[in-house]
C-alpha cells in the first residue's frame, strides 16, 4: 500500500497543475504596454476623414480605446456591452477601426449602433502594431496622463466592465 | 497542353506575388527577415512562427520587419521593437529572467530527480538480488531446466 503513496502524490500534484493550466487562457498574453504611455497616433476619423484624432486630444481625462472591426465576430458579441457602457456615460469610449473598409465600418455602426463619440481608422494596422493588437476586439484603459492602465484582449462582458473596468476608471478619475 | 502546364506552373508565383516578389535586390532583406522570423512567434496562431504563419497580423509584422531592415536597424533593435509591443511571448527563446527561471531550469531539475530515483531504485534492486542465495539442489534444478531449454530450441 505504502509504495503507491508516492506515485499517487505525484499524480495529484500533476493533476493540480494541469487543472490550473486548463483554466488559463493562452490568448491572454500579459501586455508589456501596461504602465507605459499610450503610443501616439494621428489617424483620420471614420465619420469625418478630414479630421484626425490623436491620444493627445484626450489628455486630462480617463478614457477607453476599443479596437474593433466590422469583420470581427467577437466585436459583435461585445457590442451590446459597449452600448450600455456608452449610455451610462461614465467614461468616454473611443473606437479604433482596425484594418477595415470605411463603408463596411459605417454600415456596421449604422446597423448595430454607435457607442463611440469618435472612431479612428487604422487601415494599415500600423497603429495596431504599436498597441500590440493581435486579437480584435481589444480594449485599453488610459489614464489622465495618457498611460495605459489595463488591457482587455477579446470581447468585454458585463462582468469585466462592472468588476474591473469601471472600478479602475473611478479610481483613476479621482487621482 | 504544354502551354496549360506552363500556366499552371506559374500559379504559385501569382499567389506569392501578393506579399513578396523575390528579386535580386531584396534577397538580402528576405534572408535577414527569414532568420528573424523563425525566432518569432505569431501571436494569432500561437504555435507558428512569424515565418510560417499566414495570419494577416503575421503578414503585417513581416512587412514592418522588412521596413526596419531597409532602414538598416540591427536585429537587436528589431527584436526590441517587437518585445516592447507584444512582450517576451513573441520570442521563441524567452530571456533568462526571474519570471522564466522555472522554465529554463525546471527540466534539468526534473531530470536530476528522475536520475536520482533511477539510481536509488537500481541500488535497492541490487541489494535484494544479493540477498537471494541458491541451495545446491536449486542450482542443479536450474541448470537442468536451462539445458532442457537449449535442447528444445
Amino acid at each position: 500500500m505504502k509504495r503507491f503513496l508516492l506515485p499517487l502524490a505525484v499524480f495529484v500534484v500533476l493533476v493540480g497543475f494541469l487543472g490550473v493550466g486548463l483554466k488559463l487562457d493562452p490568448r491572454e498574453v500579459p501586455s508589456p504596454l501596461i504602465g507605459k504611455p499610450a503610443p501616439d497616433f494621428s489617424l483620420p476619423q471614420l465619420h469625418n476623414p478630414e479630421k484626425v484624432f490623436s491620444p493627445k486630444d484626450a489628455v486630462g481625462k480617463v478614457w477607453l480605446l476599443n479596437v474593433w472591426a466590422s469583420w470581427c465576430g467577437g466585436c459583435r458579441d461585445e457590442h451590446p456591452v459597449l452600448m450600455r457602457l456608452a449610455q451610462s456615460s461614465q467614461v468616454p469610449l473611443y473606437g479604433m477601426d482596425y484594418k477595415d473598409r470605411r463603408d463596411e465600418a459605417l454600415t456596421w455602426l449604422r446597423q448595430w449602433g454607435n457607442p463611440y463619440p469618435v472612431t479612428v481608422m487604422d487601415e494599415t494596422g500600423r497603429a495596431g502594431i504599436d498597441y500590440g493588437v493581435y486579437g480584435v476586439p481589444e480594449t485599453y484603459v488610459i489614464d489622465k496622463t495618457g498611460v495605459i492602465r489595463y488591457k482587455q484582449i477579446g470581447p468585454l462582458d458585463e462582468e469585466t466592465v462592472q468588476g474591473k473596468i469601471l472600478p479602475l476608471v473611478q479610481e483613476l478619475q479621482q487621482k | 497542353m504544354k502551354r496549360l502546364l506552363l500556366v499552371l506552373l506559374l500559379v504559385p508565383w501569382i499567389a506569392a506575388a501578393e506579399e513578396t516578389w523575390p528579386s535580386a535586390d531584396n534577397a538580402r532583406v528576405e534572408a535577414r527577415l527569414k532568420a528573424l522570423a523563425i525566432e518569432l512567434r505569431c501571436l494569432v496562431c500561437q504555435n507558428q512562427t512569424l515565418a510560417d504563419s499566414n495570419a494577416p497580423l503575421a503578414e503585417d509584422l513581416r512587412r514592418e520587419i522588412r521596413a526596419m531592415i531597409a532602414r538598416n536597424m540591427s536585429d537587436k533593435d528589431i527584436i526590441e521593437f517587437l518585445v516592447a509591443r507584444y512582450g517576451d511571448f513573441v520570442l521563441y527563446r524567452p530571456p533568462l529572467k526571474a519570471t522564466t527561471i522555472l522554465l529554463w531550469l525546471g527540466p534539468f531539475v526534473l531530470l536530476a530527480i528522475g536520475g536520482m530515483t533511477f539510481v536509488l531504485a537500481l541500488k535497492r534492486r541490487q541489494r535484494k538480488l544479493a540477498a537471494v542465495v541458491l541451495s545446491e539442489e536449486e542450482h542443479d534444478r536450474a541448470a537442468q531446466l536451462l539445458s532442457e531449454g537449449t535442447r528444445r530450441s
